[in-house]
């Protein structure tokens, strides 16, 4: 009997762990082993000319500015993209949590519509909206006589430009999250701090925040994780620019890898997010057991 | 303030951040309909003016869009259909069949999740161009055929069916596949939903895998195929908003039937940490 489950378990797991296997892990383990070799547009020619050229990629690359400049790129992304997204989430989700609140799924929904659309889709509809002249945003900056920044443009503003849109399109996956934790807290905390004298905000204070305390920091660094691999952004709204502004580094891999074929050099950017994520995601464990 | 005061207040406020959400998608939706050059004019026309569907026949009759529409649904289907039975396949394994080093081997799969896909693309591309698999959809759809998120979250749902089913089915002799697709299966509807709806949602929208596989247009998806476009099209506004509006509505409507699946995946998905 026994011996027959693990049969039936072999063929059961046999689709997944074929496909799995070829088309993941050997992949991943082989992008490490290529990050040491020199493989580039001969090598795609002739597989003869692959040479081992052990940490040559990463010391090239620790020594390339634009590099650094597409790390930092990358960092102000998720750094400030966060916990904007998180602030903004935990604000709607108050809202609509909010027990005088009616019609609260057509608001969830409403507000959650942007996390599902095509994110190229959007970023092309966005550019349009930042327009220097024509865009809806500077017409009504303009009205309001505020200035009106050449988004895209502008080297200081072309990444914040992409951080709204990143907020806009995320903010409704955190926000579902943290309804669902607003729902957990036991309503009696609630009415022990109102017996206390606790005014609403003396409420959100003492017993909304330490009870979602822990969901917070761990949402916001599943987020970050998710923005440390911006690509699409960038590709179709600035190319990367102005001046690298907005070059990250998911977009340097693909321009070294599938642009330029230097796939080995592009492997070492690609091992150098692998570590950025792995350290974000030991990060978000360390939170998760605090939960 | 009174609560009547206070509710007027929260609903203006939530009315508000409704619109400017949903402004984008507003505006997209209306530009499509504008006839070329209406969408930078000055003071800017909110609505059409005199609506045309010329963006829409530009798209399909000249620009030959349709061809990406069925590419994105051709690949979108198939990964949801594989993707579905595959992980079932698995997630059921793991969780009610016994075998030696079943939670060792699924542990080992779940360490998958942190690695990021862009990993292991280099090394894919090389994979799929010597099996001859570039610019075709299998290059697209193998790689997600199999996702480890789809096996964890069948089997977290499977390891509530009652075993002693199992143990009925198998006394009354059904076999082993039988179980799993005449006992199991119809169980597992719900969550089936769930992945199926992720899955085609996930695909649909993919855009760095497929941009970097299929490099000949004939078989781009939606994704890539307006990214292409905005290249040689960013001065017709209302073209590519029409073009944003043919990717973008199929999801969102798939996801406004299929929300509560949606939705329900995601909690698992958050709460996996």
């Amino acid at each position: 009997m026994k011996n027959n489950e693990a049969r039936a378990a072999l063929l059961f797991l046999a689709p997944a762990i074929i496909i799995l296997s070829l088309f993941f892990f050997l992949p991943v383990i082989a992008g490490f082993a290529l990050s040491v070799t020199d493989f580039d547009l001969y090598t795609l020619g002739d597989v003869h000319n692959l040479r081992f050229v052990a940490l040559r990629n990463y010391r090239e690359l620790f020594a390339n500015p634009v590099f650094w400049t597409a790390f930092g790129n990358t960092m102000y992304f998720a750094l400030a993209g966060g916990p904007l997204t998180v602030a903004v989430s935990l604000f709607a989700a108050l809202l609509v949590n909010a027990k005088l609140t009616r019609w609260k799924a057509l608001f969830r929904t409403i507000y959650f519509a942007p996390v599902v659309t095509t994110l190229v889709a959007v970023a092309v509809v966005f550019k349009y909206l930042y327009h220097p002249r024509f865009g809806i945003i500077n017409i009504a900056l303009g009205a309001l006589h505020l200035p009106q920044p050449d988004w895209l443009g502008d080297p200081h503003f072309a990444m914040p430009a992409i951080i709204l849109l990143a907020v806009w399109k995320g903010f409704g996956y955190t926000m579902i999250i943290f309804i669902a934790g607003l729902q957990n807290i036991p309503e009696e905390l609630y009415e022990a701090a109102r017996l206390d004298g606790a005014g609403a905000w003396g409420q959100f204070r003492h017993v909304t925040l330490p009870m979602l305390g822990p969901t917070f920091l761990f949402v916001g660094v599943v987020v970050a994780i998710g923005q440390l691999q911006i690509f699409a952004e960038p590709y179709v709204m600035t190319q990367g620019g102005p001046l690298n502004k907005t070059l990250t580094i998911v977009m340097m891999m693909y321009q070294q890898g599938f642009k330029f074929w230097r796939m080995g050099y592009a492997a070492a950017v690609a091992f150098i997010l692998f570590l950025v994520i792995g350290a974000a995601t030991l990060l978000q464990m360390r939170l998760g057991e605090k939960r | 303030m009174t609560r009547r005061g206070q509710s007027m207040v929260l609903h203006a406020v939530l009315i508000a951040g409704g619109l400017l959400t949903l402004f984008p998608l507003l505006w997209m939706l209306s530009a499509s309909f504008m006839s070329n050059g209406e969408s930078t004019t000055f003071p800017p026309h909110l609505v059409p003016h005199a609506a045309t569907l010329a963006q829409y026949r530009a798209l399909f009759l000249r620009l030959n869009i349709g061809r990406a529409f069925l590419s994105s649904t051709i690949v979108a289907a198939t990964v949801t259909v594989c993707s579905v039975l595959f992980g079932s396949m698995a997630g059921y394994a793991f969780a009610k069949l016994r075998f030696r080093g079943r939670e060792k081997s699924f542990g080992f799969l779940l360490t998958a999740i942190i690695v990021p896909p862009q990993v292991g693309m280099l090394p894919l591309f090389l994979l799929m161009k010597t099996l001859h698999l570039v610019n075709t959809y299998w290059g697209v759809i193998i790689p997600s055929m199999v996702t480890v998120f789809g096996i964890f979250l069948i089997r977290q749902f499977m390891l509530s069916v009652p075993q002693e089913l199992l143990e009925a089915a198998r006394i009354d002799g059904a076999g082993e596949f039988r179980i799993y697709w005449s006992v199991v299966m119809p169980l597992a509807r719900p969550i089936l939903a769930t992945l199926a709806t992720f899955m085609f949602m996930s695909t649909w929208n993919d855009f760095m895998w497929p941009l970097i596989i299929l490099s000949n247009q004939s078989h781009h998806t939606l994704p890539v195929a307006l990214a292409n476009l905005l290249g040689e099209h960013v001065l017709d506004v209302e073209l590519m908003m029409s073009g944003s509006v043919v990717t973008v509505l199929p999801v969102l409507i798939v996801f406004l039937i299929l929300q509560r699946y949606y939705i329900a995946g995601l909690m698992v998905g958050s709460v996996k940490g």
